[in-house]
């Protein structure tokens, strides 16, 4: 499939669809990172991810239209405005949803797994009466618009690198969140063992309730970052949860830099592909491989080196 | 000589005739044959349903990708009739004739090498049973000897679905893509399509389904059964008595696979196509669904649970398109909630004990009433499913 091409044209293919698998890996690693939090970490199976996700890009949604008909003079930065808000309406929903699902069902991961199947469906269904099925995108200010020229036929779209960035400090506040921070120590306390995090003083419910709803936040945020790339439709989410989930087992579900290197594999080899198969089959492929090396190495790229 | 008591009990023969009694006589006596053929459609996911109460409910291990057994049975099923229905005289407008009609239309002018076998009604007939069996034996291979189980299988196996459903979508020309393989109109030259042949295909499936109730049960009444239930519930006990869990896990995967794919075969005779839209993530999770709320433990409780979800399903989907999704997601939260033993765990604490009096003349046993000790639900923390280190 390379003879057609020559090296110089080769070269700029993989540049270019490099970096469209830089943008597909940004999406991936914000979805990925919320669901590390709550599947990784907590051992939450949360089918509703994606929606969580979708919850925040409706959110901008409105943000947007609320900001052009009110406020136009604030429309150049709305969007920070949009992030906060999204990342706050996902995780006190997600809160919600922790108190009244997900506390009942911690010993029973299965369970936890139909049920917030259940809440996806809800919400899905809920947000085809709010906001109606046709898919709906944002206007993005003028600054966003537009590419940078970096050689003859390679165009960098300013969005994407916006969208690069807002990644990189997403992924690096949460690594000191989970790191650095107490609240990251007691929650992978009370992972780690929930029984002894809670004799040392640990209120596990509440740090529960917290993680599970930072999880979530963060899927708001990635639904807020989505909008500057693609429209948003109420089973939008439901087309990345497969893969998002695939993404943490991947790269080994305790590990956060597992999840971000995985990404980065799965959506490099699913973007270079696309250019040379069509985008079905590059997905088969894709997902293919990441099952059959599953099959051989069960426990992901990143394995926790922790007895059990 | 199986001795008959040794693994049906009264209740379970009572169970079986009520539900022949159902199904052969109430249901064809009072519903039109199109009604009738909608119910047979349903009993065909009850074949999966069934296979997932052996498989999650008493072995413990969830898989969400039961749609895509029941599509290669189904698939199988439609290449065949397909075929059939595909002669050189019936397409001869087709710039190649004697191919299927969507092949046709994709520019593809001779039969792909995988369809050529399922000119044989005897080939097509095993591949159904072996097709399915060979897949599951290869995925449940590779994951339950490497102790890969619970969540993550659940997702690999969700995987699975979503990759078939993307292959089939995609590759148009030798799989009929997303409409998939329709306008099936005879087998071996007798039309399906006629009222006649619907009555007929809804008894055999009506009895197919009875006879793999009974094979569950006395699988479910030897020592695999005993051990599969010992397996959910204490994995590595079993294991330090010296049983190969993989194998056993294996072995019911298999089963259910196989049992899923008949299904899909009888589906395809009694709709009359064959889509990737029984194959992907939300049918397959569907099927989950079905049997909870039968109740995940019974495989009777699988039957009933298959045709009142889907009952629901049409009545409210007609009427009331919008509210359908709200009840279907209430209903997967209110079972895993509310009555995580569906059906069969309603029935067994209220109404059992009174059946028990009435009809055995069983003095009530205290509170068990009666139930087999091995069907409680094990609720306790499941050992934690992660991977071998």
């Amino acid at each position: 499939m390379f003879a057609d091409y020559t090296w110089t044209e080769l070269g700029s293919i993989f540049a270019m669809q490099g970096f469209a698998g830089l943008i597909l890996f940004s999406v991936f690693v914000l979805m990925a990172l919320g669901l590390a939090i709550i599947f990784g970490q907590m051992g939450v199976i949360n089918m509703a991810h994606g929606e969580f996700m979708i919850l925040g890009a409706y959110v901008t949604y409105l943000c947007s239209n609320f900001v052009e008909a009110f406020v136009p003079a604030l429309f150049g930065v709305y969007f920070f405005f949009a992030m906060i808000l999204a990342f706050f309406t996902a995780g006190a929903l997600g809160a919600l949803v922790e108190w009244s699902m997900i506390r009942h069902l911690y010993r029973r991961p299965l369970d936890t797994l139909l049920a917030t199947w259940g809440l996806s469906l809800i919400l899905q269904q809920a947000y085809r009466s709010i906001f109606g099925a046709r898919e709906v995108g944002v206007t993005l200010p003028d600054w966003l618009l537009g590419s940078v020229p970096l050689t003859d036929i390679i165009e960098i779209p300013i969005n994407g690198i916006f969208v690069m960035v807002l990644t990189l400090v997403i992924a690096v506040s949460v690594y000191f969140l989970m790191f650095r921070s107490r609240t990251g120590m007691q929650s992978r306390a009370v992972v780690q063992n929930r029984v002894m995090a809670g004799a040392v003083g640990i209120n596990t419910e509440k740090v529960d309730r917290m993680t599970f709803a930072l999880g979530c936040g963060i899927a708001g945020v990635a639904g807020s970052a989505f909008t500057m790339i693609g429209s948003t439709g109420p089973t939008a989410g439901q087309l990345y949860i497969v893969d998002t989930f695939l993404i943490v087992v991947f790269g080994g579900a305790a590990s956060l830099l597992g999840t971000i290197a995985s990404s980065f594999a799965i959506s490099q080899a699913q973007s270079t592909m696309e250019f040379f198969l069509s985008g079905s089959m590059a997905k088969v492929l894709t997902l293919l491989t990441v099952v059959g090396i599953l099959m051989l190495r069960p426990e992901g790229l990143f394995s926790a080196k922790i007895r059990r | 000589m199986i001795n008959l008591k040794s693994f049906m009990a009264r209740q379970d023969v009572l169970a079986l005739l009520i539900l022949a009694a159902l199904l052969f006589v109430v249901m064809p006596m009072s519903m039109d044959i199109f009604r009738l053929n909608l119910i047979g459609k349903y009993l065909t996911y009850a074949f999966v349903a069934i296979g997932l109460v052996l498989c999650w409910g008493k072995g413990g291990i969830l898989s969400l990708g039961q749609g895509v057994f029941f599509g290669l049975g189904g698939y199988c099923m439609a290449m065949y009739l397909k075929l059939e229905s595909s002669t050189p005289e019936a397409t001869a407008i087709q710039s190649t004739p004697g191919i299927p009609d969507f092949m046709d239309w994709n520019q593809i002018t001779e039969l792909p090498w995988f369809w050529e076998p399922f000119n044989s009604l005897t080939f097509t007939l095993v591949a159904i049973l072996v097709v399915p069996a060979l897949f599951a034996f290869i995925i449940g291979a590779a994951m339950f000897k490497r102790r890969v189980g619970g969540v993550y299988f659940a997702i690999i196996t969700q995987a699975i679905a979503a990759i078939l459903t993307i292959l089939i979508i995609g590759q148009q020309g030798y799989t009929g893509g997303v409409n998939g393989i329709t306008d099936l109109r005879t087998l071996k030259g007798w039309d399906i399509r006629s009222d006649d042949a619907k009555y007929v295909l809804y008894f055999l499936n009506g009895a197919l389904l009875l006879g793999v109730l009974v094979l569950c049960q006395f699988v479910l009444k030897s020592k695999l059964g005993r051990l599969l239930v010992a397996l959910r519930d204490k994995e590595d006990r079993v294991r330090f008595s010296g049983y190969d869990v993989a194998n056993f896990k294996i072995f019911v995967f298999c089963f259910a696979a196989v049992l899923s794919a008949i299904g899909g075969a009888m589906f395809t005779l009694q709709v009359g196509f064959m889509s990737p839209s029984f194959v992907g993530i939300v049918p397959s999770i569907e099927m989950v669904i079905f049997c909870a709320v039968g109740g995940r433990l019974s495989i009777f409780g699988a039957v009933y649970g298959t045709l009142l979800v889907n009952w629901a399903k049409t009545t409210f989907s007609e009427t009331f398109p919008e509210l359908w999704l709200f009840g279907l997601g209430a209903l997967f939260i209110a079972v895993v909630l509310v009555f995580p033993n569906g059906l069969s765990g309603l029935y067994r604490s209220y109404l059992a004990p009174h059946v028990d009096r009435w009809i055995f003349r069983k003095p009530p046993e205290g509170g068990s009433s009666g139930a087999d000790p091995l069907d409680t639900p094990a609720f306790e923390p499941e050992p934690a499913a992660r991977p071998a280190e």
